[in-house]
């Protein structure tokens, strides 16, 4: 076992982990942050990113040592005092969850987009979500959300 | 064996004394994306994981008028976002952003790629068609080697990862005109491996090849050099395109794929060899530099 300090979701914590956990387990076992789902295990679905200083990252993959002294942040720190983010709304707007299970990943890479480029064109969010497999609710919903997150954000 | 330890050393002298103490049973990390893999599925064995990408050396790009020096722990997003490198380097900025998805290339290395020696890794085959030449730390020094000789077979290189790191990666800048270009043919467009991949530098004098360097890949065990079809383009004119279809059946017959259920028989894998090679070639041929002042 070693220590492990980090930023997540804005607050430091302090843990003590395995050498070869990977982040998705210490987040979703150590920390209870189960909005970061485990699909694939490989790197290759999306369904475990989050943001690992503001970049996506799939912490499948990712060992927590990793992430010492490094900010993370996960589907659960989006949300302020119980709002959901514009982002999050944006999603439901464009009725881009169905299951549910690719959206936390999805939602977190377009963060990380819109973070970056406040009007992105069809082609770029195309590329920026090109690391997420969707198995029932459809590319083209997440294309139009992030369109109307970029408004929502703008109008902000 | 199980991981016990995972380190971050500081700089290079720190990691590598802490594969000097380990004598052998730790092993370098970088992004990970490849090994933690390898690890899961118990390939890859080590007691202690030695993390050299908060190593400040190791992370930056760097033009000065003869090379290009890419430390060992960039990313291929870093490289891929480079404007020095997709002004010079086209064939790099491309293979970099082909790269696994957004997620894999924010955390994986140009470095890791050419120590996975992954039979068409996307980063690693522009850089042998560049040339590259990789500078290994061990425990008695400094030794340089170029990349294309680093391999061993299919991901096995000859930089053994739990005694020596790949520090840095370094590219000669051509003195006369140039191009690269980089073509590529996967199943789909995003997240896939490529079935093939063949990159190209040119260079000319008053429109005769004066260098010219292929790699092929994935056409034999280890990427691929076709130095007879490189030898025939040696001092012929660029404005004859048919040189580069001849050029390109030349490279065919050098390579020699197997046949694959992942990427097709033997005879389809050579006829799109041929293709990507011609392809190529004619790209370098469209992207040589008009002005030799871009930086």
């Amino acid at each position: 076992m070693q220590a492990l300090t980090f930023n997540i979701n804005g607050k430091d914590v302090t843990l003590s982990i395995n050498a070869w956990d990977t982040l998705a387990n210490v987040l979703r076992r150590n920390l209870a942050l189960t909005g970061t789902k485990k699909g694939c295990e490989e790197g290759e679905c999306g369904a475990c990113t989050v943001l690992l200083e503001g970049k996506p990252v799939n912490s499948c993959i990712v060992p927590a040592a990793k992430v010492e002294g490094k900010k993370v942040v996960t589907i659960e720190g989006l949300s302020q005092n119980g709002e959901l983010h514009p982002i999050q709304e944006a999603f439901i707007e464009a009725g881009a969850v169905q299951c549910g299970f690719c959206t936390p990943g999805v939602i977190l890479s377009a963060k990380a987009l819109l973070d970056l480029d406040e009007m992105p064109g069809e082609e770029t969010i195309k590329d920026e979500l090109s690391g997420h497999l969707c198995r029932c609710t459809g590319y083209v919903q997440f294309i139009d959300a992030v369109r109307i997150a970029a408004e929502k954000l703008h109008k902000k | 064996m199980k991981v016990d330890r995972y380190l971050i050393p500081k700089n290079v002298e720190e990691a590598i004394d802490y594969l000097c103490r380990y004598s052998g049973k730790a092993k370098v990390i970088a992004g990970g994306t490849d090994l933690m893999l390898w690890i899961k599925e118990g390939k890859v064995q080590a007691n202690a994981l030695i993390d050299i990408t908060e190593i400040d050396e190791l992370r930056h790009i760097e033009f000065t008028e003869s090379e290009m020096i890419i430390g060992a722990a960039v990313t291929h997003a870093e490289i891929a976002s480079n404007e020095n490198i997709k002004k010079c380097f086209p064939c790099l900025s491309d293979g970099c952003r082909y790269v696994g998805s957004p997620q894999i290339r924010n955390i994986g290395t140009v470095g890791g790629n050419i120590v996975s020696a992954q039979p068409a890794a996307d980063s690693a085959i522009p850089l042998i068609a560049l040339g590259a030449v990789c500078e290994i730390l061990t425990e008695d020094g400094l030794r340089k080697a170029p990349l294309e000789e680093l391999y061993a077979g299919v991901g096995k290189s000859k930089i053994d990862s739990t005694r020596e790191i790949l520090i840095r990666i370094i590219v000669p800048r051509p003195d006369s005109r140039y191009g690269t270009s980089l073509t590529r043919f996967a199943p789909r467009e995003a997240l896939a491996l490529p079935i093939a991949n063949t990159a190209v530098k040119l260079e000319i004098e008053d429109n005769i090849i004066k260098d010219i360097r292929i790699a092929m890949a994935p056409v034999a065990t280890t990427p691929l050099r076709p130095k007879k079809a490189e030898q025939y383009l040696l001092g012929r004119d660029i404005q004859t395109p048919e040189i580069f279809k001849e050029a390109a059946k030349i490279a065919a017959g050098e390579a020699n794929p197997r046949d694959s259920l992942l990427r097709g028989s033997s005879k389809y894998r050579k006829a799109l060899a041929e293709d990507l090679v011609n392809n190529a070639l004619g790209n370098a041929v469209k992207n040589i530099l008009k002005n030799m002042e871009v930086l």
